[in-house]
């Protein structure tokens, strides 16, 4: 009685705060998955047609976020870039600016998951056979459309493993910004779990949401990839 | 169709009377991969209704031939000059110089291949209009009509709807010759279509391919398959060695083979 109590929407029940915090989580995973696929899909075109120069810079890219810790990343990008922005703003006269915490986190997760994300589209666009693109040419189709309509459908169903990990990667990579005080799902249960010392109960619950949220994705992906893939014979009338 | 005095050995004539008119030239073609010169100077004309096969041993370069006549290999050397048209080439070799000019001059050549590459995310219908509806503006219920028209002739009406991937190779072949139509080109390119399928599906490929050139459609075919090449073409042209070693009309090529090399070849595939 005492637990649901606790969880209750209504106060002094914390529910409503978590249900909040949930949403900020969910918030910006969506958002830096967007940002990750976005920098993603120029990175694995770059790495894949541009010069030996960008080549350079994405693989500098690549290397560099997946070597160093998401934490670390986040604790330089929120606290170190936060602070360049403003000495570049006051240099030129300008007030310091409070950077919001969602876009904030929407972009450091962003620009992480868009090191991951150039990988597992490069690798998917390789794996694009080379005759759909030979055929779309012949046609004399031009480059962007190609792309658009023939090798990025094409790419989706065999990207969508590595994708599906990424979306998970991301809502889960949401509670680091817990330790910039930013209230998302794990700071909020943190926030309620401290003050009304239920730490057990609020714990477990924060472990539920997130179950169910990789839970509900995971069903969301699965009839999404069977989509993409539509025209293999394997997935028939699945 | 038409009768066509033979050309020589070699000797780069053109095929047919100097009225009809000239659909694709090929002039001088070189091609090499790294240090393996494939193409070593080749030449050949297509005039309006020539039905043109290309023959020859694998490695022979006729592939690549073919494919440097829509560019989907760059030409290391020679010019490619489709209804009169050259197509513009970097000065550095590195493919065409004007975008624009090789996807209007493309969508002016139905390109077969040997592995049908039809599009596996979209419907046989969807192949079809695709090119129609989004590259040259034609109107969805006016490419779907033809489109239905032009599967109703290859005999895949039924088949509209499905996934490439649920018809036999040789549906697929059928639907990717339809596909090629509905650009309606000036000439058609095959590549070795029959190559892939089993041997019991080549003939209801072959009985189309047979019905484009009685109807007169230009068209060069790379093929293996000797006796329908005797059978379609007016003209025949066997490469060797990335050359064109020996071409005339098929009777004397496949009739009365001059060179050793043919004949050996003859001996070999007959």
């Amino acid at each position: 009685m005492e637990t649901l109590g606790l969880l209750s929407f209504s106060p002094p029940g914390w529910g409503a705060t978590l249900l909040a915090g949930l949403w900020n989580s969910l918030l910006i995973a969506v958002g830096a998955f967007g940002l990750g696929l976005i920098l993603g899909t120029l990175g694995a075109w770059g790495k894949l047609h541009g010069g030996p120069i960008t080549r350079d810079l994405l693989s500098m890219y690549t290397t560099i976020v997946r070597a160093v810790p998401e934490l670390i990343l986040i604790l330089i990008l929120y606290f170190g870039v936060t602070d360049l922005v403003n000495q570049i703003l006051i240099a030129f006269g300008h007030e310091r600016v409070q950077i919001s915490g969602v876009a904030a986190g929407i972009t450091v997760l962003g620009i992480v998951q868009g090191a991951y994300a150039t990988e597992v589209l490069r690798g998917a666009l390789l794996a694009v056979p080379q005759g759909q693109v030979e055929a779309a040419k012949a046609m004399g189709m031009p480059p962007l459309l190609m792309a658009r309509r023939i090798i990025f459908p094409c790419m989706l169903g065999l990207a969508m493993p590595g994708l599906a990990n990424l979306w998970l990667i991301a809502t889960k990579d949401t509670a680091l910004l817990a330790v910039v005080g930013f209230s998302e799902l794990t700071f909020a249960t943190r926030q309620a779990a401290s003050t009304t010392k239920a730490f057990f109960t609020f714990f477990m619950a924060a472990g539920a949401i997130y179950l169910i949220v990789t839970l509900l994705s995971g069903w969301a992906f699965a009839r999404i990839e069977r989509w993409a893939r539509r025209g293999e014979p394997r997935n028939a009338g699945g | 169709m038409n009768n066509k005095v033979g050309a020589g050995l070699g000797v780069t004539v053109p095929l047919t009377d100097k009225s009809a008119t000239e659909a694709i030239r090929v002039e001088g073609l070189r091609k090499s991969f790294g240090p393996h010169e494939v193409l070593k100077g080749v030449d050949l004309t297509a005039h309006e209704g020539d039905v043109i096969a290309v023959i020859g041993g694998s490695g022979s370069g006729k592939s690549t031939m073919l494919r440097c006549i829509n560019f989907l290999e760059t030409p290391s050397a020679g010019r490619i000059v489709i209804a009169g048209e050259e197509v513009r080439q970097r000065p550095d070799g590195g493919g065409p110089a004007d975008r624009r000019q090789i996807e209007r001059i493309r969508r002016s050549l139905g390109m077969v291949f040997q592995s049908f590459n039809l599009w596996t995310h979209k419907t046989v219908l969807d192949n079809l209009i695709e090119v129609p509806v989004h590259v040259l503006g034609v109107s969805r219920a006016e490419a779907t009509d033809r489109a239905r028209s032009l599967l109703a002739r290859v005999g895949l009406a039924e088949k509209a709807d499905s996934y490439p991937a649920f018809l036999s190779g040789g549906q697929q072949q059928r639907a990717a010759i339809a596909r090629a139509l509905c650009i309606e080109p000036r000439a058609m390119l095959f590549d070795e279509p029959t190559s892939a399928l089993d041997p019991e599906l080549v003939g209801e490929v072959l009985a189309v391919i047979r019905g484009l050139a009685a109807e007169g459609r230009t068209m060069i075919l790379v093929t293996h398959e000797m006796k329908f090449a005797r059978e379609v073409a007016s003209h025949v042209i066997f490469l060797a060695n990335g050359q064109v070693e020996e071409q005339g009309p098929p009777d004397q090529v496949f009739g009365a083979p001059q060179s050793p090399r043919l004949q050996q070849f003859l001996r070999s595939v007959g």
